[in-house]
């Protein structure tokens, strides 16, 4: 329970964060809340010889009303976006499924952008913002990209920032009023899903999210066109895992995997149009 | 109080003041029976206590273990040289570079048969590993971090060998683990009673059920890890060893052993320890080590574990396969019960590793009137960490068996879970009794506590719901489980732990000593890791003294100030250990008495001794305190002929027989067929210890036991890869619940006292896991029986329960068996993923 060895530098801005990152290059990585890296290091799993925090950027801490969206700040932890009103009119999903990451503990260290740049198949909020069908907003020494939601995330733990790049804010469709349901099935209260669903129902621009359904988190898009085509809920979740690469683990196998994804479906989509 | 408000109608209610309640602190009446708040608490809340690895050695060097990847391989070579040159590193060693170190092999306290096979175990592995986890080599260096970063630059060479990690494939011998040894089979124990009578019964019976049951594997995982510190003293050759260990004076007599060091020279020393579940009721390499390197070195030694390190090399509990068979006549009533076991030793004999599964051996006929019984056990060896006492060790296992098959039994009789019982349990009228084991079990009332449970469940609306609910159909099941328990506690009477082989006694010591300021100090050779035997310990002496609980010191846990004793461990605390100190107190009465007698010129008979004061009965203005005597007996100006100045006495305590505790557990659950997944709704308990001295700390026993048994059935189990690593090896992976994941729990309590020792008590450390994990798979099957499912691998996690419905709907004939489908399968808590 002894990370190697490794430098650590404090970012006092941005702009520092990014230079920093252009310095160190790929030995470097960014540390944020530290929940889902520190405990890779310990286990020696994760090696970077160069850690950047950049936890103390409070700039980059918000959720604000920008028009047609809500811009939620990298650095906004889940403990703030779980106790956000405006996120209860505007996006009432991402409330909530931020109160069920971890555990207390962890909703007051982890971040949105520390989950969402961590790319992890198993975590809650990444699958919220596919089927929110965010914007993730990346700066460089360059400039500033916008990368939608369902092209971040490209392999196991992999997203589409350079090494160069720093995940600033993440924007939100506003959803009022629309059905939505949050499914996560686990085992213990403080587990990764074994299976999660996000879905925010809306006709043909419905958004259907997976947790721990394959190397990424997942859209699945054939659940979100059969929705639009006016399937059935129970039909609809017969398409659960035509998007997914379900793998076996020590909580499921692959057939019950499969299996529970398509009830964790039918049931988002019943409770989404309830 | 206004008079103005007093009415001639006001009744008095005793929470007045000046009325019958008193300030929290001095009670009036006895302290024994009231919940008092634990002493310990303050320090340990306040981060104030000091674990081993807390304590500030001066000039220590840490010790790291360089551990087998593999589970089961050749060492063809051991290089520490790269670890030599890595910075703050002092030292390193092989395995065989220490084999001069060690008088003995580690020891196996329980050799259960005669011609029971035990490979020679050293603290670090020579020529072979195996299991994995087993320790390679050692390094020593300036800090912790150092002696980390140090174990992974020793270079070791394998020749990987086949893994065993199935009961099956370790019997068949077809991979031999100990070459010397010829075998994988370590034991075989029977206990044949009248084999005639059990054959007879099954030719005779009406109905026979035959159940395989699998007991996983699991983790003690007690919250702080192991550690444990050598410290040689300044001159003369003395070591100091401190470890988190449950049996510092058993510790003490074994590393002497091993080391061939003189056991006067050594001292070990518990400090606050943070649990053990039996995980620290052994004797670890790492303490042999420590010890070893200290008298080599002359220098401190200090190691603490990692948690990882903890799953892999501290013992594992459980492990077996259990197949079980109940004759029974027309109405349900139980003709003979036929157990056989297959035990999972893991790698090597620890302390008492063989003798766990026996421990269980007497309690397959649990509460019921058996009239034929036979038993056996096979231990294999396998290539998987060795496994020892967890939590109720071998009991919690019988009881699983018996209580499950009782189940079945109704299912194959066609009667109610509660009414097989009814009609099988030993009567209230039939204590002591004598059971066809020859063991008698002090005192109980079965059917009245499990009448209780039912009661506060609402057995029979359950009943109700569930037959209106399975009429209606739906995703949901409702199951309501049974299990009706009680135990051997207390160990034990050192004449029947000889008639098992068992290598020592079962007494415990005590000394109570009044000091000349009228405070009391206690020795007690019990040693606490948790369950509050401070608290408990005053508020016995406290009754029995007169004396204030805060008054009375309680020392324990190191040999030096307790140089007797025999440890904590199979809930012996309070029914050995309490009860010497009840018997120590009133030796000490007896000898003040005769002194006060004497300055009071009365005869020793006619004194009374009430609230802390003798006085001449008949005449209370002559009366002398008990403070006043024993100031008396320490100045030693005045007192009887021929009596010793000082006022303490010494108790040796051996039990004449175990504690018998009882209850009934009633589960409640809602299984969702779609997901698998199992909600607890409800959980009632109804337990009998006899008289409880607090009842705050037996509840709290109860709490946590119950969160263990429970975890059992829902959530814990060790998962081996093929290869024989361990997958469960983190607290991510192996799933120990918190406080969201376990049922709010309601507990009620019947009071049938124990007639075997003068306090009327009974264990109750392990009554609540050996009575929980049988009423929550009871409750599961319950449920889904509609469904065709007679059995359910523990852990019922989703993936468990799954498949076990999909088992159960595949099946091509409709007419189902009672074994499960996984026999021989200890893993099969893995389902189909690994």
């Amino acid at each position: 329970m002894i990370p190697a060895p490794f430098d650590y530098a404090r970012a006092g801005s941005a702009e520092e964060a990014l230079s920093l990152l252009t310095e160190h290059g790929e030995d470097a990585k960014l540390l944020a809340g530290g929940h889902s890296l520190l405990p890779l290091m310990k286990l020696r799993l994760a090696q970077p010889s160069v850690l950047i925090d950049v936890g103390r950027l409070r700039d980059l801490s918000y959720i604000r009303d920008a028009g047609d969206h809500i811009a939620v700040g990298a650095l906004t932890r889940h403990h703030d976006l779980e106790t956000s009103d405006l996120l209860e009119t505007e996006a009432p999903i991402l409330k909530h499924a931020a109160g069920e990451v971890g555990d207390p503990q962890v909703r007051h260290r982890g971040t949105i952008g520390g989950s969402l740049a961590h790319a992890d198949p198993a975590s809650d909020l990444p699958a919220v913002v596919l089927a929110l069908k965010g914007t993730l907003v990346a700066r460089s020494p360059s400039g500033e990209r916008e990368i939608r939601a369902d092209e971040f995330f490209t392999g196991f733990l992999e997203s589409a920032l350079a090494p160069d790049e720093l995940l600033t804010e993440i924007r939100i469709p506003k959803v009022a009023g629309l059905g939505w349901s949050f499914q996560k099935f686990n085992r213990r209260a403080q587990d990764w899903a074994i299976v999660g669903v996000a879905a925010v129902v809306d006709g043909e621009r419905t958004g259907v999210g997976l947790v721990n359904m394959g190397s990424t988190p997942i859209r699945a898009a054939a659940v979100e066109a059969a929705v639009a085509g006016g399937a059935s809920a129970e039909e609809a979740a017969q398409r659960a895992v035509d998007d997914a690469e379900p793998q076996a683990d020590l909580n499921a196998s692959v057939e019950y995997r499969t299996h529970l994804a398509k009830v964790l479906v039918r049931r988002a989509l019943e409770e989404a149009r309830a | 109080m206004t008079p103005a408000t007093t009415t001639e109608t006001d009744v008095p209610t005793g929470l007045e003041p000046g009325g019958t309640d008193q300030p929290p602190d001095e009670p009036a009446g006895p302290v024994v029976g009231t919940r008092r708040e634990r002493r310990e608490d303050p320090a340990l809340l306040t981060g104030e206590a000091r674990f081993t690895d807390d304590l500030q050695i001066p000039g220590a060097l840490h010790l790291a273990v360089v551990r087998s990847p593999f589970a089961h391989a050749r060492i063809t070579r051991v290089d520490v040289s790269p670890a030599l040159a890595m910075p703050g590193v002092v030292a390193a060693f092989t395995g065989e570079d220490l084999q001069g170190e060690w008088a003995a092999p580690m020891p196996c306290a329980w050799p259960v048969t005669e011609d029971m096979k035990s490979p020679p175990h050293l603290p670090l592995a020579v020529g072979k590993t195996c299991y994995a986890g087993d320790g390679v080599a050692v390094v020593l260096a300036e800090s912790n971090e150092a002696a980390r970063d140090a174990i992974d630059a020793v270079d070791v060479e394998y020749e990987p060998l086949p893994a065993v990690t199935d009961l099956a494939a370790a019997i068949s011998d077809e991979v031999v683990i100990h070459e010397d040894l010829g075998t994988n089979t370590s034991y075989r124990w029977e206990l044949h009673l009248d084999d005639d009578a059990v054959e007879r019964a099954f030719a005779d019976a009406a109905h026979v059920v035959r159940e395989r049951y699998i007991q996983q594997r699991l983790l003690p995982m007690a919250m702080e890890p192991r550690a444990c510190a050598a410290v040689p003293q300044p001159f003369g050759g003395d070591i100091t060893l401190y470890s988190a260990t449950q049996i510092p004076h058993i510790l003490k007599i074994m590393t002497a052993v091993t080391l061939g060091f003189p056991e006067h020279q050594l001292r070990v020393v518990a400090p606050s320890v943070g649990g053990g579940f039996g995980s620290k009721l052994n004797v670890y390499a790492e303490e042999l080590l420590v010890t070893a390197l200290a008298r080599k070195l002359h220098q401190p030694i200090r190691w603490v574990e990692e948690r990882t390190e903890n799953a892999l090399g501290t013992i594992h509990g459980r492990g077996q396969i259990q197949d079980i068979e109940l004759a029974a006549d027309a109405d349900g009533r139980v003709t003979a019960v036929r157990v056989d076991l297959t035990a999972d030793m893991g790698a090597y004999l620890q302390l008492v590793t063989p003798g766990i599964p026996l421990l269980g051996a007497f309690l397959y006929c649990g509460v019921y009137d058996v009239p034929a019984f036979s038993f056996g056990c096979t231990g294999v060896f396998t290539t998987m960490t060795p496994t020892d006492a967890y939590r109720g060790a071998g009991r919690p296992e019988a009881t699983y068996a018996i209580e499950r098959a009782m189940d079945a039994l109704a299912d194959e009789v066609g009667v109610d879970p509660a009414e097989i019982r009814r009609r099988n349990y030993i009567g209230a009228d039939r204590f002591p009794y004598t059971a066809v084991t020859g063991l008698v079990y002090d005192s109980g009332n079965y059917e009245a506590a499990a009448a209780k449970a039912l009661d506060l469940a609402g057995y029979d609306d359950l009943r109700a719901e569930q037959q209106r609910r399975r009429a209606e159909g739906g995703p949901k099941h409702l199951g309501i489980g049974i299990s009706s328990y009680f135990e051997m506690c207390g160990l034990a009477p050192s004449r029947v732990l000889a008639s098992l082989n068992y290598s020592a006694g079962g007494w415990e010591a005590a000394t109570v000593r009044m000091l000349p300021t009228g405070k009391v100090q206690v020795v007690t050779g019990a040693t606490p890791h948790g369950q509050g035997h401070e608290t408990s310990w005053s508020m016995i002496v406290a009754d029995k003294l007169g004396v204030p609980p805060d008054d009375v010191d309680v020392l324990h846990s190191d040999t030096a100030l307790s140089p007797l004793g025999m440890d904590t461990y199979g809930s012996r605390s309070l029914v050995v250990g309490g009860v010497a100190i009840d018997m120590a107190c009133d030796r000490v009465v007896d000898k003040a008495r005769r002194i006060a007698a004497h300055q009071l010129e009365a005869a020793a008979e006619d004194l009374e001794f009430r609230g802390g004061e003798f006085s001449v009965r008949g005449s209370p203005d002559r009366s002398v305190p008990l403070a006043a005597i024993a100031f008396a007996a320490f100045t030693a100006h005045d007192l009887p002929d021929g009596e010793e100045p000082n006022l303490e006495a010494h108790v040796t305590y051996d039990p004449p027989n175990f504690s018998w505790p009882f209850g009934t557990h009633v589960c409640v659950v809602e299984v969702d067929e779609e997901t698998g997944g199992v909600e607890v709704r409800k959980y009632v308990a109804v337990d009998d210890c006899g008289n409880q001295i607090n009842p705050l700390i037996v509840e709290g026993q109860v709490h946590g036991g119950i969160v263990q048994g429970l975890a059992q059935a829902l959530f814990e189990g060790v998962v081996y890869d093929a290869d024989g690593n361990l997958v469960t090896s983190n607290l991510t992976d192996y799933l120990v619940p918190s406080a969201p994941d376990v049922p709010s729990l309601t507990l009620d309590h019947t009071v049938t006292p124990s007639p075997t020792n003068a306090l009327g008590v009974k264990g109750i450390g392990e009554a609540g896991t050996i009575g929980s994990t049988p009423a929550v798979m009871n409750a599961i099957v319950d449920a889904l029986r509609p469904l065709g499912v007679d059995e359910v691998l523990m852990p019922a996690s989703p993936l468990n329960v799954w498949n076990a419905i999909q088992r159960a709907q595949s099946r091509p004939d409709p007419e189902r068996t009672t074994t499960s489908a996984t026999a021989g399968d200890t893993n099969a808590d893995a389902g189909g993923a690994s």
